[in-house]
């Protein structure tokens, strides 16, 4: 029998169904933040209620004053009312009743409105997600501030011990949430369609409910300073986490949601990548920025979920009486800390893929050279992917896993360093005889480079178990990590705003104050975490507010720098701020000339992005070769798109319009 | 799709006006290597952390000289490559040409990957070895330690005399938020002092009676997890006297930071009367602690009338529920 | 919007986010409990501080966590804080009212008192009706015994001292109810407590010293270790010493 198929018809731009016009509402009227935030206050109220009607007969619950369910039912219910108040739900609910769609009605004409929605369109959740990420990870550095001022003495405290463990915790997984979508968020979910040569995205509804997620974590794990506070730091180890109080619901609710939001934007885009490139846009032409998304993807969707376990047995062991991680009853506290760093690896390899991907998309363009290497770099991506998820137990050398294990977990730890050193290979290999434009993007991007290779040589020390015995749990770590994610991700992320800012946004950031922001940062960044290497050497652990006296000067020394570490990013943020309000400079065209297929669309894009699919010709990286062809034709001539088409059966024959 | 047509990677001669960047480069990176190399090793190498206190020390110590030596070529490569970069491939002002089209190199590519993989697969070698060598080099080992100081045996947790093969067993008890130290060998006492002979191999049985710590002796170079109901053993032998310091490295609630103590290593002497004189001293408190043992259980703990009256558990808390058979 | 509207609206915004952040700093994460500053109270070398033990808190929001209370040495009333003050090279005679029940060690290496001058510390017991005369105690099994509390320990300078509590069942069963427990009442005056004195000398040179409990007092949070345990102004603090 064979199967009848329906012609192809195309989806009206904002998810509407052809023929479904919606009413034109005031702004007040239709669901955007201020119905969301009500939502969640509702939402909020009536869980707190149901957590206290079913928990308060607990003896645990009256002894202790604490009652975790009520804070946890509270949050999940925040969520709902604040997803719902947005609209999430109108289009499932119209579906489920046999209604035509309404998609989020109309936002094509401009102004700021769209920013606050609930909306379809992969660029305007991009700038929402770029706004958000900048808030947080602002929020972050403040916290950071604090850590520092408390460290500036080892013996006058300027926060109590709880305060300072507060913000310790707040400080690290405000980072390493929110840091995972640092780029994912703004870059990838904006960038890849137009890298790719699509309209859109996948699932428009799944990458805006990824976005959506996000402030609703921010505000639950800030909310936990006002709890008291929770004392486990980011990784939460159990039996603490169980122990603690109800501050510790907010890290474990915020983290589970995140890790929500990662594996639904990883979804999302590894399914666009896919399943969405134009005719002509082979794997051997996807830009490298592309690779790292398209990897990063992977790790998300499948190490998130192992996370959004832990933290949900963490909220059953304190809220339902499991024991999942208490020894004395069956449960292990090794069950937890293999959980956490199972995800907890891949995770800082998330955080490393799309810097290497951010870089290996702007040396080119200002080496004026094609990358060197182009399929040893996409290798190294995959090898770093794959890799990443035999090497967790290197976080655990001393906790008393099998003695067995460690030779083993060394040798992949060491081996992962093979597939990112490629990326420099990459690199000199670009560097070599190239004609440096040192601009803003181009000089964060050699400093994540510069960075990253202390980053990964530090690293080299930790897999060594021996080393690792004196270095484990030492500010030596601290070092590490944040050379690599902060050195290495943000200043590619930020080398990525200010290359693509005029992409994204039509405007140019102001190039002294770019140079002013780099020099200072990259200064002051040196000069905060190169010290702390030697500092966790001589026997400072992580996470205490009092160390021995000889260690003060240098503790005063980075915490100076870091005081100047945030000032010289307050530099970025006015530079910002006065780019896009105030100062307006337009920049519409190709301004870094620019091969990449994004670069050859108006700027801002419009709303569908390309007027016709184009057809890919060549790479983006052809720099200095005259025979090669243009990266794409924008106007395909009427039966290309069509022809190619043709064999499939669908009877769309179109060349406007009609997607791959 | 030719994108990936090896072609050579130096274009001719001439095209640079004569400078040989190639051969310049390696001049330049070799010499300042052997300089970096040898401050390393000969300048840096003894004062490297963690110090020479113990056998395990200073094979860390050992370790991480190596693996500095092993890195400094590799950072003077990179920066220097940099340095060149950013001084001599510049584009010049005015100039909109693009530079050559070197897509790659198979050769350069091929010895990349075949000299980083053989670095680091020696390092994982050399890892190992280090490792085993100096009985786990003072790593936590787990429960079923496999390493341990040659020509040692647990012969007996019950006493210990130095110069025999039989080691010398100390408990490190973690507890929110001190350690406590027991010498089961010595009649089980328990104090918050640590004090140990030199010269004679030490095995540490770590464990915890409530949350996750870590037992940090930085200069005898022993870090060991303290998991509850885990026992965790680490092994070293102490080389010099003097004092060290142990810290708590695994975060453990409010007072971790301030979760530290000092320890002395002494002579074997000192030590001997050290041991003999507290276990008298302490001889009333240790009818009170529960038989030595490599983990404890505070609930399964036979009280006295009163508290059993009151519902008391050996353990306080009250977590779960009453009816439940253990309460941690 | 036009540019100095665009401006304005910058500035506002900015100021607004500063202030928030700044009273976000000072409320929540740069609060402390209040400081008892006995250094002024000293004489001929000794100061003389008391404490108190509670089994609930009915003053703050936590009103079923255990906590200590340290008396004000001007105005006698008992604050609910765990920081106090006192001079360098002194000795400083503790008197701890212990209204609280009996809770066993988790290790009983605790229950031992060391650092004290006489390594004793004097413990009177009141069951409600008489009080016995105060006598010295150096060690308590709390296993076999209902006989500790709470314990007082400062381990930077090796003091570690278990504030006695009521021996029998009654006692514990009708403690006081209300904290802190100041006899106003007659409920209060005939609540069981005891008095335990002892002394330590204060290090030559300043600093600041934490205190804690060892006593897994904390009600319903598991190991015993949360809650009260692990908050400033309940189960520990930091004792200043002033050089």
């Amino acid at each position: 029998m064979a199967i009848e198929t329906q012609p192809e018809s195309a989806q009206a731009p904002g998810g509407r169904e052809p023929g479904a016009t919606p009413k034109e509402r005031a702004w007040w009227l239709r669901p955007a933040w201020h119905t969301a935030l009500i939502g969640a206050v509702i939402g909020y109220a009536f869980g707190h209620w149901l957590g206290n009607f079913m928990g308060s007969g607990y003896q645990q619950v009256g002894t202790s004053d604490d009652n975790d369910l009520a804070i946890v039912l509270g949050y999940a219910f925040l969520v709902i009312g604040w997803l719902a108040g947005l609209g999430v739900f109108n289009d499932v609910v119209r579906q489920m009743l046999g209604k035509p769609l309404n998609g989020n009605g109309h936002d094509e004409n401009g102004g700021l409105a769209k920013y606050f929605r609930y909306t379809l369109d992969h660029k305007v959740v991009g700038i929402q997600y770029l706004i958000g990420m900048l808030v947080y990870f602002f929020t972050g550095g403040l916290l950071a501030m604090a850590i520092r001022t408390e460290l500036l003495s080892p013996s006058y405290h300027v926060l109590s011990p709880t305060a300072y463990l507060e913000v310790v915790g707040a400080h690290g997984t405000m980072m390493m949430m929110m840091m995972t979508s640092v780029v994912v968020g703004p870059l990838g979910n904006y960038l890849v369609p137009l890298m790719i040569g699509s309209k859109r995205v996948a699932f428009p509804r799944i990458e805006a409910l990824s976005f959506w997620l996000t402030p609703c974590a921010y505000v639950i794990l800030l909310s936990s300073i006002l709890l008291g506070g929770f004392p486990t730091g980011w990784t939460g180890y159990a039996p603490l986490s169980i122990q603690a109080g109800e501050g510790m619901d907010a890290y474990a609710f915020a983290f589970g949601l995140m890790a929500i939001s990662m594996t639904l934007a990883g979804f999302n885009l590894a399914c666009t990548i896919i399943c969405y490139r134009a005719p002509g846009m082979r794997w051997s032409r996807l830009p490298m920025f592309v690779w790292a998304m398209l990897t990063q993807s992977f790790l998300f969707v499948l190490a998130a979920p192992v996370l959004l376990g832990g933290m949900y047995m963490i909220l059953t062991d304190r809220t339902a009486q499991t024991a999942f991680f208490v020894n004395q009853l069956g449960g292990s506290s090794y069950l937890y800390e293999d959980l956490f760093w199972f995800f907890g690896h891949p995770e800082v390899y998330l955080l490393a893929l799309p810097g290497f991907g951010i870089v290996s998309e702007i040396i080119p363009v200002f080496t004026r050279k094609p990358l060197f290497g182009y399929k040893v770099a996409a290798a190294g991506m995959f090898g770093v992917a794959i890799l990443s998820f035999f090497v967790w137990q290197h976080h655990l050398f001393d906790s008393g896993i099998n003695p067995d294990m460690r030779p083993l977990f060394m040798l992949t730890t060491e081996l992962i360093s093979i597939p990112t050193g490629f990326i420099y290979l990459v690199a000199l290999g670009t560097f070599w005889k190239a004609k440096l434009r040192l601009t803003s993007p181009m000089l964060f991007a050699m400093g994540m480079y510069v960075n990253f290779l202390f980053g990964g040589i530090s690293g080299v020390f930790l897999s060594d178990v021996p080393a690792d015995t004196t270095a484990h749990g030492s500010f030596f770590v601290m070092a590490h990590f944040h050379y690599t994610i902060m050195g290495g991700l943000l200043f590619a992320f930020f080398g990525g705003v200010y290359y693509w800012l005029p992409k994204i946004m039509g405007i140019k950031l102001n190039e002294r104050l770019g140079k002013i922001h780099f020099w200072t940062m990259f200064i002051a960044f040196n000069s905060t975490f190169m010290p702390l290497f030697a500092v966790g050497m001589m026997g400072q652990p992580r996470r205490v507010f009092e160390y021995a006296r000889n260690l003060q000067t240098l503790n005063d020394w980075v915490s100076i720098s870091a005081f100047c570490l945030g000032g010289s990013l307050l530099i970025f943020v006015f530079n910002f701020v006065m780019s896009t309000v105030v100062w307006r400079k337009r920049e519409t065209g190709n301004p870094w000339r620019s091969r990449g297929l994004e670069w050859q669309i108006p700027s801002p894009p419009p709303v569908e992005n390309f007027t016709h699919v184009p057809v890919v010709l060549s790479g983006p990286y052809e720099y200095g070769d005259p025979g090669a062809l243009p990266v794409a034709d924008l106007n395909p001539p009427a039966g290309v798109i069509g022809g190619a088409l043709a064999g499939a059966g669908t009877g769309a024959t179109t060349s406007a319009g009609s997607e791959a | 799709m030719a994108a990936e047509a090896s072609n050579p990677a130096t274009p001719p001669a001439g095209s640079t006006g004569g400078r040989r960047d190639g051969l310049w480069l390696l001049i330049t990176w070799v010499v300042l290597s052997i300089v970096g190399c040898l401050l390393v090793a000969l300048v840096w190498g003894p004062h490297m952390p963690p110090g020479a206190q113990s056998s395990s020390a200073q094979h860390q110590q050992f370790d991480i000289t190596v693996l500095g030596v092993i890195a400094t070529p590799v950072v003077i490569g990179v920066l220097l490559y940099f340095g060149w970069a950013i001084a001599f491939w510049r584009q010049k002002p005015g100039d909109e040409t693009d530079a050559a089209p070197i897509h790659g190199n198979t050769k350069i590519q091929a010895t990349w990957i075949t000299v980083t993989s053989a670095i680091v697969l020696g390092l994982a070698v050399f890892g190992t070895v280090e490792l085993i060598g100096p009985a786990g080099a003072g790593a936590g080992e787990g429960p079923q330690p496999i390493w341990k100081p040659a020509g040692t045996v647990t012969a007996s947790d019950t006493s210990w005399v130095p110069g025999t093969s039989n080691i010398l067993q100390v408990q490190v008890i973690a507890q929110q938020w001190a350690f406590t130290y027991r010498y089961p060998q010595f009649g089980g006492f328990e104090t918050t002092d640590l004090v140990l002979p030199v010269n004679e191999p030490v095995q540490f049985n770590v464990t915890s009676l409530d949350v996750i710590h870590d037992f940090w002796a930085y200069q005898l170079g022993v870090k060991a997890d303290a998991n509850p109901g885990v026992n965790n053993v680490a092994y070293t032998t102490p080389k010099h006297t003097g004092g060290f310091t142990v810290r708590c490295d695994e975060l453990c609630g409010i007072w971790h930071g301030a979760m530290y103590n000092y320890g002395k290593v002494v002579s074997v002497s000192d030590f001997m009367s050290w041991a003999r004189s507290t276990e008298t001293q302490l001889a009333s408190v240790t009818k009170l602690l529960p038989p030595y043992a490599l983990t404890y259980d505070p609930t399964t703990l036979k009280l006295g009338k009163v508290n059993q009256e009151l519902g008391l558990t050996g353990a306080g808390g009250g977590f779960y529920n009453p009816a439940d058979p253990e309460q941690p | 919007m036009s540019l100095p509207a665009r401006v304005t609206t910058l500035v506002i915004a900015f100021l607004a986010v500063v202030a928030g952040g700044i009273y976000v700093a000072l409320h929540y994460i740069g609060s402390q409990p209040p400081v008892e500053d006995y250094t002024s109270f000293a004489s001929n070398g000794q100061v003389n501080v008391t404490l108190m033990t509670a089994a609930q808190t009915t003053v703050s929001d936590k009103p079923d966590w255990v906590t200590y209370f340290i008396e004000n040495p001007s105005t006698h009333q008992f604050v609910h804080t765990t920081y106090f003050k006192v001079p360098a090279n002194t000795k400083v005679n503790v008197t701890i009212l212990g209204y609280d029940g009996c809770t066993p060690l988790r290790n009983p290496v605790w229950g031992k008192v060391t650092g004290t001058i006489g390594n004793v510390e004097n413990v009177s017991f009141f069951n409600g009706k008489t009080a016995t005369p105060s006598q010295p105690f150096s060690v308590f099994n709390t296993w076999a015994d209902c006989s500790v509390q709470h314990t007082f320990a400062i381990p930077g300078l090796g003091l570690n001292v278990p504030v006695a509590s009521p021996t029998t069942l009654a006692e514990n069963n009708n403690l006081c109810g209300t904290s802190p427990c100041v006899a106003n009442s007659s409920d209060e005056a005939k609540a069981p407590h005891t008095v335990v004195t002892f002394s330590f000398m204060t290090p030559k040179q300043g600093g600041t010293f934490r205190w804690q409990c060892f006593i897994p007092c904390g009600l319903g949070y598991l190991d015993g270790n949360g809650g009260p345990m692990g908050t400033p102004g309940y189960m520990m603090g930091q004792m200043e010493v002033q050089a």
